[in-house]
């Protein structure tokens, strides 16, 4: 800034005047009408701008392009790979899904069946046991009865005999001599009238 | 643009108004004339945008990692940036040019933002620079399309879709708009460059205005504002130019391969 209180001093020299000399900067340093005119850097920037695009074009075709080419190519393979394994894993899942639901159609089929079979073996089972047991318990009820019936006969012939006992003791109290056979007789046809 | 600063003195200081001075192509080495091969402040910010590129673009990519590091990310995107933009409006057979083009936008790219650094110097806002770029696009343009269809390339000024009393008329302007096409290439994006660090300069020489007088408490935020936000529209701005550089590059190659409409 401080320079600039010195500015009037080349000030007698018109701007105009300097760049029509070819002088594209005054003594200070400042620039005299717009730079991008000057015609002494054309030369150096064209060139430096040469030197710039081919070392940027080597650089680019000869390295960086083949290079991201590359790596987008390689990725593009792993994501296309990546998809069609996460295919074949999908249809593995599925099939494995259908052949899970198989089992287990097949496993409650099996089931229904067992118990079906099994039903059928226990109710066969137990109609037999039923019919072994009503068999037993009917051969029992015959023993029993038998049994009774022996023992009511025993106890018929007991009381007969206890009756013809009485009879002769009561006709031989009664002072009668009791003849056995008709005494026998009487008791047998009492008891069993 | 000295002579304005004479009308501005105040209180022992004064405003100091060089908006151009960036723009002024200095030796790098020594206080000599500028010759041709002199090594200047152009080959620095030159070489920088070299090693920018090979950064980004080498250094950055050689990982090769399929999954890709920032880096890497954004040197695949400027290449499928350019890729896309070759391929969908230039078309596929014009894909052998995509390096071609490539080198120019990752040139107009680095040169842009590294001249958005403060204190640096901006290459393509010389005409110079960018006039070099578009008459290289022009002639490599027009001879390929000479060399690939003969004179079947002039097809490209005969509107065979227009009535054809108009075709000599639309001939005529089609030929001049043509020829202007290397002029208005190279201008907008010179002068977008320079007009927008310019006016950064001009804002940035109001900053001071407080250390002059009372009017400065308004002034001098008010210009920091300002360069805040031209600032951000100059990013935008690098970006955009390198962007419409090329894209009009693949036009212009399009018509070079396909030059009937």
């Amino acid at each position: 800034m401080a320079t600039e209180t010195t500015a009037a001093a080349e000030g007698h020299v018109s701007p105009l005047g300097l760049e029509e000399a070819g002088k594209c900067v005054d003594s200070h340093g400042g620039a005299i009408g717009m730079p991008q005119l000057c015609p002494e850097w054309m030369g150096n920037q064209i060139f430096w701008l040469a030197v710039t695009l081919v070392v940027i074009f080597f650089v680019l075709s000869r390295v960086a392009l083949p290079r991201i080419a590359a790596i987008l190519a390689e990725r593009q393979g792993t994501i296309t790979n990546d998809i069609a394994a996460a295919e074949d894993l999908k249809v593995k899942a599925v099939e494995a899904e259908s052949a899970y639901n198989k089992a287990l159609a097949d496993a409650r089929a099996d089931a229904q069946r067992i118990i079906a079979e099994t039903k059928v073996g226990i109710k066969a089972e137990l109609d037999d046991a039923l019919a072994k047991a009503d068999a037993e318990i009917s051969a029992r009820t015959a023993e029993g009865e038998k049994k009774i019936a022996e023992i009511r006969a025993g106890a018929l012939e007991s009381v007969e005999d206890v009756a013809k006992d009485t009879a002769q003791a009561i006709v031989a109290a009664m002072g009668g001599k009791a003849d056995a056979k008709t005494v026998n007789a009487a008791v047998a046809s009492r008891v069993k009238g | 643009m000295a002579t304005e600063t004479q009308d501005t003195a105040a209180q022992g200081m004064e405003l100091v108004f060089h908006p151009m001075d960036q723009f002024i192509v200095k030796p790098l080495f020594g206080d000599g004339p500028v010759g041709m091969f002199t090594v200047t402040n152009v080959t620095l910010w030159m070489a920088l945008a070299v090693l920018a590129t090979i950064g980004l673009l080498v250094l950055g990519t050689s990982g090769r990692s399929t999954i890709p590091t920032r880096i890497q990310s954004i040197a695949e995107l400027f290449y499928g940036f350019v890729r896309k933009m070759v391929e969908d409006v230039a078309g596929k057979d014009a894909l052998p040019y995509f390096p071609y083009i490539m080198t120019l936008f990752v040139f107009i790219v680095f040169s842009n933002v590294l001249g958005l650094l403060p204190g640096a110097f901006t290459t393509t806002s010389h005409i110079a620079v960018t006039a070099v770029l578009a008459m290289a696009v022009f002639l490599t343009v027009t001879l390929m399309g000479f060399i690939k269809h003969g004179l079947g390339f002039l097809g490209v000024f005969w509107i065979s879709a227009a009535p054809l009393p108009l075709r000599p008329i639309l001939a005529m302007i089609e030929v001049i708009s043509y020829f202007v096409r290397p002029v208005s290439h190279s201008i907008r994006l010179a002068g977008n460059m320079m007009a927008g660090h310019a006016v950064i300069k001009v804002f940035a020489a109001f900053a001071p205005m407080i250390l002059i007088g009372w009017i400065g408490v308004l002034v001098t935020p008010l210009s920091i504002i300002a360069i805040t936000a031209i600032y951000a529209l100059e990013v935008l701005v690098a970006f955009i130019q390198a962007y419409v550089f090329a894209i009009l590059t693949c036009v212009y190659l399009k018509d070079a391969l396909h030059p009937h409409h």
